[in-house]
């Protein structure tokens, strides 16, 4: 048992739910009680769809369970195969429905319905919504996929775009489009968009083009191993990596064709001298492995940032995310404990953090700036605009995203300069959002700010202070006319740059020597 | 006995329900109850429900959580009473201003037969006086949305102090702003003192007892409602106070319990009730001869189409609940004139034939089917946000008819951008 406040990830038929609402003309039937069919919304109001989501809940009740909760589970697949009529149907247990063992899948199989039915395993109480997705992918793919003769000219599936996932539209269109130039037909992107129809030709196409690991790195191996379609390994997102992916479609496709650079900004918008003030920022990354890697990568080598620490929540992507950070000097954090990440991102101090919505909330609680760049997302993150992550267009979306967070160029120098502008002052937020700037009290202590917003933990009963190091009067006053995002750093830093030296009080003079010690 | 509904034979569905469980009460309990934690000894799924029902992440730490068992919590039971133990232990000391604690049950751990009523018992051994331990299920095998809040209350009855004092108690968790104008407009009348249930703060419930006349502010308490008549309290039943009508004929119900007049509550009301019945005439110009039809929610459904028809204009087609508890909405049934359908529970795909063929003007329904009805050129209300409003009495009277409204004034001013116009977004 273990206490959660808010999760990262959905329960496995969460996941399921995903493949099947992105695709066409199949159904899922789920055994689970009232209450589940909360999932719905997550598609109808977060992702905005027009159409409810595929799926018939069977709704077994207390007084059913004593009776024939299985016999409500034939009933509940006949009618959604006459009213939905789809080209095949999934069926699934949620959590509960688990635990009642009724074999969804052994009974529809007794039924004799004239359409594929497909039965899911999700082991709700071991695994995840990426899990979810991942299996019912590739169970899909088991069950439709026939061996079939390659296109005439060379064509590729795409795989891994799903309903809910961060971007996953959009992505498509613009990896579609590079593919396109590069003289590259899709053969079939799955799931998002294709029916059971349309899994069943995969098999005619030269290649895959895998977006997402954690919704299809499953289904893209068994293709490889059954099918024998090689897939691509690298993940488009940043310029660098585009080029890369291109490089990696070219020796699979033999596409000799040029691709045009010319929409690509984020190098020359990176390089300008605007941007000087980005370098060495440092930024705190968390999501699903997939995206911090990709991100960990565009941040220090494409936006010069300094990746100051990095972790996901998918344990299945734990292993080469720990090998990326130990490349970057840093301990992986692999958690998927909402709390947990706030006390590092806390301990870290950074100036951004690139995480999920969770880490938005973390980031407005202590004030430190964040962009999105990994699911779990809400409402905002599904934008009316064309806004994808990967391809070239992708990499301007970067961009632009996490530099919109931070204080700009000149401002944040004014801010340093006259840090105690009762109206001009780093709490007061960069003066590019539109919000009210909040106007501060002339004697307020300005890291109260943080504690207003009513922290998770109970406010520490004393500064942080290692090994008995006294703060003096004079060196408080100057520490709390550092910017705010920098406060937390150059406190510790200064402590344990007094304790290494054996000080124990710590005056204006150690605050601006630990500065020195430590300047870049 | 009159022209109303109480006597319409009621259609009784079953099938896919397109509703919330029980648990997602929490997500206003634990606003109003301000030293009380939920604890949903649950799943992934129930956590899951929480934080997307909760419109996502709105407090930095909210008072619940969920302690989501794991495959070898369903080994053994021995292991996950331990287990519980731990977690609470571990969560109280990290929150010391909890005084309040409820063990939810969900779906699982009733399968399980995970006994929470006598964990809590042994909890509130280990952590009492300091912190009560309460259990209720909120499980969607045994509860449907509001009844989770029904639940929490019935479970609160059995431990309130005794008294023999005549005095009143507002059962239903209203919000403050709509607290403190009911108790402000029973002052006048002359009622006082006034309990509520549940209060703001453990320290402040209410005293139960033979001479405790209670009023129902919510139509979803009926276990609530049982539970404080087997303390021997007593029940004025009346409409509930929802639009100037059904407000006035509440307080005249109460106020007849306490021995005063109709005269003296009209002469009280006379002002609030004026201000009410001119705000709800502005939106009722909108809603005026609109068709609405209700899905099943929140049990609000019977109160809303007695004020919507009776003060709105509007013609119901068909009002749904999930439950239809006949002592506690027969009192608005006699008010809606005979004609809508009246249906008890739920097979959503049925239920949405019958909205397709009527093609209502208003369709109140919950989140996962309002765009897709929107989409089919149909004008929804959300039914969770009725629940998430302040609505009663007179000073929001006006604010809920603005909210059944507002759909329709929207479409009209969207006419030409409404997605029914358009190709379908994929």
């Amino acid at each position: 048992m273990k206490l959660a406040v808010w999760t990262y990830e959905g329960p496995p038929h969460v996941g399921a739910m995903r493949v099947a609402t992105g695709m066409r003309d199949l159904h899922m039937v789920l055994h689970a009680p009232q209450g589940d069919t909360y999932a719905d919304l997550l598609f109808t109001m977060i992702e905005r769809r027009d159409h409810r989501p595929p799926v018939s809940y069977t709704t077994f009740q207390a007084r059913d369970l004593g009776a024939d909760t299985a016999g409500l589970f034939m009933q509940s697949a006949r009618d959604a195969h006459a009213r939905f009529q789809p080209q095949a149907l999934l069926v699934a247990a949620s959590c509960t429905a688990e635990l009642i063992q009724d074999d969804p899948g052994g009974l529809a199989e007794t039924m004799g319905l004239p359409v594929p039915v497909i039965p899911l395993e999700l082991p709700s109480y071991q695994r995840k919504e990426n899990f979810g997705c991942d299996e019912a992918f590739l169970q899909l793919c088991r069950a439709l996929a026939r061996p079939m003769a390659r296109t005439e000219r060379v064509t590729c599936n795409i795989l891994g775009p799903t309903a809910l996932g961060f971007r996953h539209r959009d992505d498509l269109a613009e990896i579609t489009g590079l593919l396109s130039e590069m003289g590259i037909e899709v053969n079939v992107a799955a799931p998002m968009g294709a029916s059971p129809a349309d899994i069943a030709r995969m098999g005619q196409a030269h290649f895959n083009v895998l977006l997402y690991p954690e919704t299809a790195e499953s289904a893209a191996r068994w293709l490889e191993r059954e099918h024998d379609q090689p897939f691509t390994k690298t993940i488009p997102i940043g310029a660098i990596a585009t080029r890369a992916f291109i490089e990696e479609v070219r020796a699979l496709s033999g596409s000799t064709l040029p691709v045009d650079e010319s929409r690509l900004r984020l190098p020359w918008w990176a390089a300008s001298v605007d941007s000087t003030y980005l370098t060495g920022k440092r930024v705190f990354l968390f999501g699903d492995g997939t995206h911090v890697m990709a991100a960990a990568k565009v941040a220090r080598d494409e936006m010069g940032f300094e990746v100051a620490g990095m972790g996901c929540y998918n344990r299945e992507q734990a292993r080469p995310l720990r090998a990326m950070a130990r490349e970057f000097g840093l301990t992986a954090l692999i958690t998927d404990d909402y709390l947990e990440v706030e006390r590092a991102i806390e301990e870290v101090a950074p100036e951004m953090i690139l995480g999920t919505q969770m880490e938005r909330h973390i980031g407005k609680r202590l004030g430190i700036p964040c962009a999105v760049i990994s699911a779990p997302v809400h409402v905002q993150d599904f934008p009316a605009r064309y806004s994808p992550q990967m391809g070239f267009e992708g990499a301007n979306v970067l961009f632009d995203t996490w530099v919109h967070p931070l204080v700009m160029g000149l401002e944040e120098h004014l801010l340093a300069m006259f840090r105690e502008d009762f109206e001009f002052h780093d709490e007061a937020g960069p003066s590019h959002h539109g919000h009210k700037a909040q106007i501060r009290e002339l004697d307020a202590p300005a890291a109260q700010a943080a504690a207003d917003e009513g922290g998770s933990m109970p406010p520490p009963s004393a500064p942080p202070s290692a090994d008995n190091v006294i703060w003096l009067t004079c060196a408080e006053r100057e520490l709390k006319k550092i910017p705010f995002f920098v406060r937390g750093k150059a406190r510790r830093n200064t402590e344990k740059f007094a304790s290494e030296k054996g000080l124990h009080e710590i005056s204006v003079d150690t605050l601006y020597e630990a500065k020195a010690h430590y300047a870049r | 006995m009159s022209t109303g509904c109480r006597e319409t034979p009621v259609l009784k569905e079953r099938g896919q329900r397109e509703v919330f469980c029980g648990l997602t009460g929490i997500i206003w309990l634990h606003r109003k109850m301000q030293d009380a934690f939920f604890l949903v000894v649950g799943s992934r799924t129930c956590a899951h429900l929480l934080q997307s029902a909760a419109g996502v992440m709105i407090f930095a730490e909210p008072r619940f959580g969920t302690a989501i068992l794991e495959e070898k919590d369903l080994a053994g039971m021995a292991d996950a009473n331990e287990e519980l133990d731990r977690e609470v232990a571990r969560l109280l000391a990290r929150r010391p201003d909890i005084k309040q604690l409820f063990l939810v049950g969900s779906c699982p751990s009733e399968v399980i037969k995970l006994d929470l009523s006598r964990a809590a018992e042994r909890l509130s051994g280990i952590h009492g006086p300091n912190v009560r331990v309460l259990n209720y299920s909120g499980s969607g095998i045994e509860t449907t949305f509001t009844q989770g809040e029904d639940a929490c209350l019935a479970s609160m009855v059995p431990a309130l102090p005794a008294t023999d004092a005549k005095e009143l108690l507002l059962v239903g968790a209203l919000p403050d702003v709509v607290e403190d104008q009911a108790l402000d407009l029973l002052a006048q009348i002359g009622i006082s003192p006034v309990r509520c249930l549940p209060a703001k703060r453990a320290a402040f419930d209410p005293a139960i007892g033979p001479n405790t006349h209670f009023a129902l502010t919510q139509p979803f308490l009926g276990d609530t409602h049982a539970a404080l008549i087997r303390r021997g309290a007593q029940h004025i039943a009346a409409p509930f106070p929802f639009g100037a009508e059904g407000t006035t004929l509440w307080l005249k119900a109460v106020a007849a319990t306490f021995g005063i007049a109709p005269e003296k509550v009209d002469q009280v009301v006379a002002a609030p009730r004026a201000r009410a019945e001119k705000a709800i005439a502005a939106a009722a110009s909108t809603l005026q001869g609109k068709r609405i039809f209700f899905m099943p929610d929140s049990q609000l459904e019977i109160p809303f189409a007695r004020f919507l028809t009776r003060e709105c204009g509007m013609e119901a087609i068909e009002i749904g609940t999930p439950y239809l508890h006949a002592d506690l909405h027969g009192p608005e049934l006699d008010l809606i004139a005979a004609g809508p359908v009246i249906s008890e529970g739920q097979d959503v795909d049925l239920q949405l034939d019958r909205v397709r063929a009527a093609r209502p003007d208003l369709t109140v329904c919950g989140l996962g089917l309002a765009n897709p009805l929107e989409a089919e050129g149909l004008s929804t209300k959300w039914a969770i946000e009725l629940v998430f409003t302040p609505v009663h009495f007179y000073e929001q009277a006006g604010d809920l008819a603005a909210l059944f409204a507002r759909p329709l004034r929207r479409r009209a001013a969207l006419t030409r951008q409404h997605p029914n116009m358009m190709e379908a977004a994929e």
